[in-house]
Parts: C-alpha cells; structure tokens; sequence
C-alpha cells in the first residue's frame, strides 16, 4: 500500500503525452481524443485526491493505533460521529458535480450529427468478420481496411455491421461506437494532422477478433481529392489477358476492382498503396506487401482465423497464377 | 422451540399462520412472487420491444379476436373470485365448502386453459407460429409461460385439495391452501397486464 | 413438551457419504458450497493462468484465438458464477443463522435444493470442456454472436443451460436468506441490532430476489432462439442484438453488487474485531448498503454506452452511475474510523480487510471515472475495464472472501488456519494481484482492447503484458498457499474455543466451535448491538438465554434436493441434443420429487436434551 501512494501520484504526471501517437488514449491527435483526455485528467485529478485522503488516512492509522503486544485494554467505543458522516457525503456529491458538468456537455457535444452537414465527408462503415469496409456515399466510392480521409474536416460517420457486433475505434483520434446488425449509429470524428493512425475493433466478434485492425490515414484536403479521383479511375487489370480472366473469374465474384467486380468482399481498388494485408501484415515487415499477398491468398485461415474468404485450394489457381495476382496487387498503386 | 405438526381438537382461526414454518413459508413465497414479478416484468418489456416486428406473419390488431379473449378473462377472473371463497371457507374451518371451491377454481382454470390452446391453435392457422417473427416469437413465450404458470397451478391446487381429503385441514395443509391461492391470485394479476398490454394494446396500435 | 411429540416413526440419520448427500443443515451446506466455490475457483484460476501465458508476448501461439475465446469465457462465467457466489453463499450458510441466533435457515430443504442445483448447473457448464463444445462469446454472451447462426455448436448452449439451472440456486437461496433474517432473529434482535455482515446478506439477498429473474428471461430467450427457432435476437426476423444487452446488464449490474455487499460486510465485522471496536457510523452503514442496491438497480446501461442509446441515455446513466460512489465512500470512510483510535491487530484475516480498502478504492474510483459516457469511449471494451473490474472483484470480493473464510474458519471447522502460510498466502496474492492489474489500466489506455487472443508487437504492449503475466502466477501460489494450509489445518486437532479470536463481537462466538448440530442449547436473548460483546464489558462469561431448555426440533435429511437437481441436470442435456424425450423425463424426476416432497410430510426429528450435550458434530 505504501508503494502505491507515489504510483497514484506519479499517475498523474506519467498520463502527459504517454504513448504511440498513432495509437494512445493518451496522446490524443484530433479534437474528440483531446475532448475525451481532458475528461480523462479532470476525472483522475479528482479521483487522485480522494485516493491520497483515503491512503493517508490508512497509513496513519495503520501506524498510530496498532496493537502494543500483550496490550489488553479495550478502547472507547465511538459509535459515529454526524459531523463527519454529512462532511463525507457532501463533499464527494462536490466532487462529482466537477466531473457531471463537463460529462454531459461532452455527451451531447459528441452526438452532433453531421450526416446533413455538406462540409463533412460521409463515410458509411461496415464491419465483417474480420475487415473493414468503408464507403463514401458522396463520391460513391468504396474502399476496405485503410480509410483515408482529409484533414481539417468533420468526418461523420454511419455505422452498420454485416454479421455479428463490432466496434469501431481510433483510439489516438477519439472513442468509440459499437457497429450493431439490424441498425446504424452515427458518430464523427475530427483529423487535424496527417498521418497513418491505427484502429482497432473493440467488440469481441470471434475467434480473429484481435486480428480485426484498420488504418485511418489523414491526408491534406488536396490529396484526398486526388484519391476519390484515382479510386474513380477506370479500374486497373493485370496487363496479362490471361491473368485477368482468371483475376475476374477467381476473385472479383467477391471483390471489386474499380468498376468491376463484386461487394461482398473488400474492395482491392489500390491495395499496393495501403498500409498493410489483410489489415495486420505490414507491408515494411516480414518479406513485404507482394509475399504477404501470396501467404493470404494461398491460405488466409493460417493469417485469420474464420476469415470468410476461401482458401487456395477452393480456387482454380496455380502457384503462378497466385503470385501473378500478387505481383499486380502490390503493383496497383494510388498515386495521390 | 418446536413446530407440532398437528393440535389436538381445536383449529385456530387463521390456520395458515399458526406456525411458525406456516408463516416463513408465506413470507418466502411472497418474496417469489417478487421474482416472478420481475420475470414478468422482463417478459413484458421484450414483448413491448419485439411487438411491431411482425415480418411475415400478421399483425396484432388482425389476429386478436377480443370477444374470446374478454370471455377467458372472465373465466380466470372468476376462478381468483372462487379461490378467494375457498380461502374464506377455511377460515370457517368449513373444510367441504373449501374444497368445493377449489374444485371450481380449477375448473375455470381448465376452462381458462381450453380456450388459449384453441386461441394458439387457430393463430398457427393464421400464420402466426412461434418462429414466424420477433413479435410471435415473444408473443409466445410471454402467454405460453402465463399458460405454463396456470397449468402448473391447476395440477398443484389438485394436489393440495388431494391431501386435504386424505389428512384433513390442519396446521400443515392451511397453508397449502393459502399459498397456492396466492399464487393463483397472481396468475390472474398477470393475466390482467397480459389482458391490457398484449391484446388490448395490440388492437389499438394497429 | 416432550410428551406431545409421540409421532413415533424412526427418523433416518445418515452418515458418510449419505449424510452430505442428504443433509439440510446449513453448516454442511455451507462446507459444501465451500468446497465446490473452491474447486471451481481453482478451475477458473487455472483457465486464467493460460490466459495470461497466451498474452506473454506478441503474437503468442499457446492456445489459438477460438481456444483463448473459449478460456475467457469460462473464465469469467465459472469466477463469477461458479466460485464468487457460491463461496459467499458458504459464508452466509455458515454463518448468519449463528449470527442472529437462529437454529438453521427459514427452509433447510430449499437450501440444500439451491446447493445441488448449483452444483449440477456448474457441473454441466464445465462437462463442455469434455464435450469439445465449449461457450466462446463471452461470459456476457452478446447475440447475435452468440445466437444460432455464429455459434452454430453446442458451446453457447452449455452456457444457456448451465447457468439456467444454477441460477435456480441461487434464487432459492435468496429467498431463504431474506426469510430467515425476517423470521429468525432472536428474542430482542431488532433489525438495527443485526450485525453488519447480517445486514449485508439481507440486502444481497433482496438484489437476488429481483435481479436474478430477468436473467432468468434473457437465458429463455436466447435458449429459444438457438434451440427452438424463436427471433428474440435474430435481426433477419425483426430480431433485437440490443435487446439481449439491456435484459443482461438489468441482471449483470445488480450482480456485480450482490459479489460485493457480502464482502462489505465481511469487512465490517473483521475490521470491527480487530480493532476491538464497534462499527463506526453502523445506522449510516446500514443506510448506505441499502441506498447502494437501489441504486444498482438504475444504472445497467452504464455498460452500454458504446452501444448508441443517445446523449440523453448516456447522459442519465453517467449520473445515476457517478452516484453510487457516495454511499461507497461513506462506507470507506467508516471503516477507516473504525479502526481510528482502536487497538489493530493484524493477523491474515484482518491482513486481507486492511488490504482490501486501499485496493477497493482503487477499483471504485476507476470505476467513477468509468462512469463519464464521454470518456468511456475511450475506456470501453479496453484492458481499463478490466483492470476495473479485477480490481473491484478480485481486489475487492476475493479479498473479503479470504479474510471471511480466515476469521470464520475456527468457527466452521473447529481449528485456527495456519497462521505463518495465511502471510504467505495474502503477501503473494496480494502484490501479485497489483502486478497483474495495476500495469492492465495503462495496457487499456495505450489502445489494447480486451477479449484479443494476442496483439501485434511494436505498439508498446509487450513488457507491460510480461509484468502482468508473472503477476498472475504470483496469485496462482497464493492459491496454493490456501490450499495447502487447508489441508495442513484439517490434520490439525479439533480444539478451537467458542470465540478464539477472543474479540468477538456477535453471537456466532458465544457457542462451541464447531457447533452442534442445533446451533444454540437455549435462543439467546440479545440486549444490544454486538450482543456478545455487550454482555462481554459487563463481565458476563454466557449470553443469557430467552428460553428454557426443552427439545429442539430438526428438520429431517433429504435425498430429494440431490434428485431434482439431477433430473433438470438430465434435462438440460435433453434440450441441448434435441432429444425432447430425455428432457420430458428429466423434468419429469424433477416434478415427480416436487410432488413428493409435497405429499408426504416432514415431521422432523427431536434432539432431547440429555442428547444435546453430546460432542453431536457439524
């Protein structure tokens, strides 16, 4: 107990700029993050005093009012003291009138809606077992697992799940909101800088739960044009007449490139530009983007766990054929 | 301290309280009657929450014929009326007249229960099964555990009248009697909110 | 008297195996729940120690993310259900009839119905491991994941089934518990003479009573859905996911305070003795744990903030929630007064009560924080919560439960536990509890959700997750030290005094340890708070009794409890194998029992008073 008191108080000071910038509760990086910190500190600033009082207390009586050896006497019996009984109802319904305020103005703060708002940008997200899916209803754009989106904008968000709940969390940007079947929530969220920051589902949805990260990638306003455009292009093919076949009839029953292609699966429009596979093999670490692609196609349960898509050996591909696909995958880039 | 089971000659005028186990027992079934209160409670606000979600099937105020309903309740109503009377006869210690109208009461509850399996029956006719939606799904299980509740009551209030017969009122069966008029007496409370909630609601509502 | 009683027929008196089969005494049914709280405890202790292997490192590969889903699953169940409740359940069997005087529990067939049931609901939540169909969707079982379609085995049913009849248990032992301290109490025992542990239990009991039904409808609910085509969740068919939530959590809320109020209790008692002083600020006391469970009942959706009711919802149940921490710390505070200005002594039992209040506020004030919607966006569904909830139910009721079962065990056993490994077993525990989850709030706000079966290297997760790994086996020797002091202790003689600690304070010291089998010779009469305290100061050596000495009448044994639970047991599997005969016959034993146990009458036996001072054993 004695080794707690500095840790508590050490607590406060430790929770200033704490963690990855891309992932920290701590170091919050858009506005809904920094809102919802604030909270964090007021509320452990609080909580803090009423641990210290509390161990104080503890410590001192621990100290003063053990038991001498042998000691037999009885000590008076207090059966209260009424004085103290209001002073330590009042002054925690004080402490909590601190922290109401703040916690209700932040709770209808964060419930603007700006699904009509024309300076947003909509993104409907739709969540599957176990990646992301994200469409701009306004550009009429639909991508999976990196969502770009531009900086200094409110991104208003439409939430819905496919099968089962899912939570959809930016931890470094702001809170999260559950994706619930059967219904949408609303929510929004603010990126005033750029960069790549990671997300996560927070709703434990199966076995590849852990598995199921996403990246939301800031990008100036300008930038972000240039993608809706790219992703607007006409799609992309293997240059090989042959591969492509086999690309259509494999694959984009499912999967979409561009204009071709199913929307059951995720959206492969630019995959050589996006941050990871299958949103957890980082194309900087182990063997790079093209063998990724090769490792998932050939048997994605080995990378996840009940992933829906079908193995290899339910495909008509050969090897080559795989690392044909792959190569033209890692090789279709976004240049925005 | 000890319990006699039996006091020779007379009756006391509330048997049902005159032990001290007699009156745990009320106690102890008061309180779950206050869980069945919440179970119910629960059943209902699933019902309120799933009632417009009819998907294929039909809709309340087109399945319901209240004529039916109104006569069941009537039935059930009367039998807590009969139990009541039944209770007031021990009172008396007239234990023939007690027993009479406890037959009657599970007469009306058979009745009671004659009329909601025809009810569910012809529902089935109409489209209206248990998987059919969310609607028919907890309109089901909210009724069918009432009908559940009810059949339980008529099979328990016979028990009880069978050992009356073959050990008297005393003591021990009083109480019996008394708690299982309680518990039919909640029966019907239920069955009022279930009167009111489920069908007159879902007639309205449209 | 005694001559009234010729009912002449010979009363069964079993022993061995057939008297623990049979019996309806609350101390042996208290041992039971002990023993079996204590099996499951070391079963959900185990599934949490591969648990926390598994999370060693990154991308770990010692159980695999379906294998992990069903490990934190049954973790969370069996602690919660399976060993918390049932080794409260020990103590207030062994416990509260000593305590108000009383000479068993309201209905000693009905309790030893809620222990068989327990124990056959435990039994066949825990048969899945064997089945290869274990529940994965969590302890909270969310649809639609855990609904039909996603969780197309056996698993989820094990869950639904299991806790089912479990739960009957402990209903019925809410019942009894509530009318017992109603009824029970001895001569000049108002309710503000009770002891404070007796005020706890009364109060939990109540939250029982009117929380454990609506578990009762959502575990219906969802066994219709998978089993018999129901839509209650299935959205396809106008189906509600959020249905299933708000049904859980108007249960799962008020449990977690009918885990924690016995423990205040607990608390209550052991700091009282220990400082040699009475409760500080008991009516307040009192007042507090009554505010606190009305309050439990209003603030369930503080578990559904993420889920999208709306600022007004979110709004409301942050209030409600933020509330509750005042009538807690009320009752921190008047413990921290209770031990002001007395004479402490610390031995293990006293150890774990002192632990527990630094450790408890900790937890709680998490749990305010925990409490602002707006934040817990950021909280909710992250190591924070779970660091949360360890603290308060581990750093809180577990801590209680040891120093309960350390203060109460000369009562229930007849001998003192061994001193020397009760330090051990509390230092280990203790700082090995702190180490596993003091490092889980940070881990939460740095981005780690729970309920992952591994994490990516490189986002700053890996060390603190090491700590809290070696913290966990830290608490596994802890265990073990209990364990082993268990057996040490049950070799030891049977030769602990009425009151060994010497400070008693309530009535359960004023008689031998263990007491006979009818509990109290003569109903005390009781005069103050503290009964036997206040005699004590006014140097009385006995409490003065409020009755003659006469023969006591004792409920007769029973094998029917054993049955009935067996036969819902059998029904269960019925239901889950769609094998709709063997359900009918299951419930049909169990019927049958009922109807027996109606028809033929239980006149008891007498123990007369030349037999009464007889070493007639607990």
């Amino acid at each position: 107990m004695k080794r707690l008191l500095p840790l508590m108080t050490g607590l406060v000071l430790l929770l200033t700029a704490c963690g990855r910038e891309d992932l920290s509760t701590l170091n919050p990086q858009g506005p809904v993050a920094e809102k919802q910190f604030e909270l964090m500190k007021l509320s452990i600033g609080i909580m803090t005093l009423v641990v210290v009082v509390v161990f104080a207390i503890c410590i001192y009586v621990l100290i003063r009012f053990r038991r001498k050896k042998g000691d037999k006497a009885i000590p008076k019996q207090v059966e209260g003291n009424h004085k103290l009984e209001v002073i330590w109802t009042v002054i925690p319904i004080i402490l909590l009138l601190i922290l109401g305020v703040p916690t209700i103005q932040n709770v209808f703060g964060f419930a603007k809606d700006y699904s009509k708002d024309k300076d947003a940008v909509q993104v409907k997200v739709t969540a599957h077992q176990y990646w992301w899916e994200f469409e701009y209803t306004d550009y009429g754009i639909t991508t999976a697992q990196d969502l770009i989106v531009p900086t200094g904008k409110k991104i208003s968000f439409e939430l819905a799940a496919a099968d089962v709940k899912h939570s959809f969390w930016i931890p470094a940007i702001g809170g999260k909101m559950d994706t619930n079947p059967g219904s949408t929530n609303r929510m929004f969220l603010e990126f005033p800088k750029e960069g790549v920051f990671r997300g996560k589902c927070a709703e434990l949805c199966g076995p590849s739960h852990a598995l199921m990260e996403f990246k939301a990638k800031a990008v100036s306003p300008e930038s972000f044009d240039r993608w809706v455009a790219a992703m607007k292009a006409p799609a992309v093919m293997p240059a090989d007449a042959e591969l492509a076949e086999k690309f259509t009839a494999q694959c984009l029953s499912c999967h979409a490139v561009g204009e071709n292609g199913g929307n059951s699966a995720p959206n492969l429009t630019g995959l050589g530009s996006r941050e990871t596979v299958a949103g957890i093999l980082f194309n900087d670490e182990g063997g790079g983007i093209e063998q990724h692609l090769k490792d998932w196609i050939t048997d994605p349960q080995k990378v996840k766990k009940g992933a829906m898509m079908p193995g290899a050996q339910d495909f008509d591909l050969t090897q080559e054929e795989i690392a044909g696909i792959a190569k033209y995958l890692a090789e279709y880039k976004l240049d925005y | 301290m000890s319990a006699h089971n039996h006091v020779e000659g007379h009756l006391p005028h509330e048997p049902e309280k005159a032990t001290l186990e007699a009156r745990n027992k009320i106690l102890g079934f008061w309180l779950f009657l206050g869980a069945e209160v919440v179970l119910f409670g629960t059943l209902f606000a699933a019902f309120l929450a799933l009632r417009h979600n009819i998907g294929d099937g039909p809709a309340a105020a087109e399945l319901f014929q209240l004529p039916m309903i109104f006569a069941a309740t009537m039935i059930l109503l009367t039998s807590s009326l009969t139990s009541v009377f039944a209770v007031q006869a021990m009172h008396r210690h007239n234990k023939k007249s007690m027993v009479v109208w406890l037959i009657i009461t599970i007469l009306l509850g058979l009745g009671f229960l004659g009329l909601e399996i025809y009810e569910f029956w012809h529902y089935a006719s109409e489209g209206h099964r248990f998987s059919t939606s969310a609607f028919s799904s907890s309109f089901y299980t909210l009724v069918g555990f009432h009908g559940a509740h009810v059949a339980f009551g008529v099979l328990w209030i016979s028990l009880v009248i069978g050992q009356v017969f073959k050990k008297g009122l005393t003591v021990v069966t009083a109480p019996k009697v008394y708690i299982s008029a309680m518990y039919w007496h909640f029966i019907d409370v239920v069955w009022v909110f279930i009167f009111t909630v489920v069908y007159l609601m879902g007639k309205v509502a449209g | 008297m005694a001559a009234a009683h010729a009912h002449g027929h010979k009363v069964k008196r079993y022993s061995g195996l057939m008297d623990w089969l049979t019996t309806v005494d609350h101390k042996k049914i208290g041992i039971l729940y002990l023993i079996a709280g204590l099996f499951f405890f070391l079963i959900g202790g185990l599934e949490a120690v591969i648990i926390r292997i598994q999370l060693l490192k990154p991308m770990n590969d010692v159980v695999a993310g379906d294998t992990f889903n069903e490990l934190i699953t049954m973790h969370g169940t069996t602690m919660i259900f399976l060993a918390a409740m049932p080794l409260l359940f020990a103590l207030m069997n062994a416990v509260i009839p000593l305590q108000i005087g009383a000479r068993d529990v309201a209905f000693p067939f009905l309790n030893s119905l809620g222990f068989w049931t327990f124990f056959f609901g435990g039994l066949l939540l825990n048969l899945s491991w064997f089945a290869g169909a274990v529940p994965d969707a969590g302890w909270t079982s969310y649809v639609p994941l855990a609904g039909e379609y996603y969780s197309s085995g056996h698993g989820v049913d094990y869950y639904v089934l299991g806790l089912q009849i479990a739960g009957i248990g402990t209903l019925l032992g809410g019942i009894n518990f509530m009318a017992t301290i109603i009824n029970m109490r001895a001569p000049g025992m108002t309710f503000m003479r009770m002891p404070m542990f007796t005020w706890a239990i009364f109060i939990t009991s109540a939250l029982i009573v009117f929380a454990f039904p609506a578990l009762t409808v959502g575990l219906v609910a969802l066994m219709f859905d998978r089993l018999f085509n129901a839509n209650f969740f299935d959205v396809a068919n106008g189906g509600n996911g959020v249905l299933w939530e708000h049904i859980f959590w108007v249960f799962g809320h008020p449990e977690v305070y009918i885990l924690i109020l016995p423990a205040f209790g607990i608390i209550s008692e052991v700091v009282s003795t220990f400082s040699r002083k009475r409760l500080f600020g008991y009516s307040s006391m009192v007042f507090a744990t009554v505010l606190i469970a009305f309050l439990g009942f209003m603030v369930w959706a503080h578990h559904m903030f993420t889920t999208g009711l709306g600022p007004v919802a979110n709004g409301l149940f942050s209030i409600a929630t933020m509330l509750i921490a005042v009538p807690t710390g009320v009752k921190i505070f008047n413990w921290l007064f209770t031990l002001w200005g007395g004479s402490i002594r610390f031995n293990t039992a006293s150890l774990f009560a002192i632990g527990f209040i630094p450790t408890f506020v900790m937890g709680g004030v998490t749990g305010v924080m925990l409490a602002s919607a707006p934040a817990d966006y950021q909280y909710h569904d992250t190591y924070f919560v779970v660091a949360h909830f360890h603290y308060v139910i581990v750093g809180g009721l577990v801590l209680g439960i040891f120093s309960g079962l350390h203060y109460w065990w000369p009562k229930m056993f007849g001998r003192v536990l061994n001193e020397k490994l009760g330090q051990v077993t509390f230092w280990t525990f203790f700082i090995g509890f702190h180490m596993t989850f003091f490092i889980q709030h940070f881990l939460g706000l740095l981005g780690m959700q729970r309920r992952v079966y591994t994490y990516l290297g490189g986002q700053g997760f890996d060390n603190m997750n090491f700590i809290s790994t070696i913290g966990a086996f830290l608490m596994g020797i802890g265990t073990i030290a209990f364990v082993i002091n268990i057996f040490i202790t049950w070799a030891k003689p049977r030769n602990a005094s009425n009151d060994p600690w010497e400070d008693g304070r309530s009535l359960e010291w004023t008689i031998p340890s263990p007491p006979p089998e009818y509990n109290f010779k003569q109903t005390p009469l009781v005069r103050g708070y503290d009964a036997w305290w206040k005699e004590k100061m006014e140097g009385k050596t006995a409490m003065t009794p409020a009755e003659p000495v006469g023969s006591i009448h004792m409920p007769s044994p029973s094998i029917l409890p054993f049955f009935m639970s067996i036969g819902l047991f059998i029904a269960g599997f019925g239901f889950m194998y769609d094998h709709l005969i063997v359900a009918g016959a299951g419930l049909a034993i169990t019927l049958v029992c009922m109807a027996i146990r109606s028809l033929v009458d239980d006149h008891g036996f007498h123990i007369e008073p030349e037999d009464q001072d007889k070493e007639v054993q607990a």
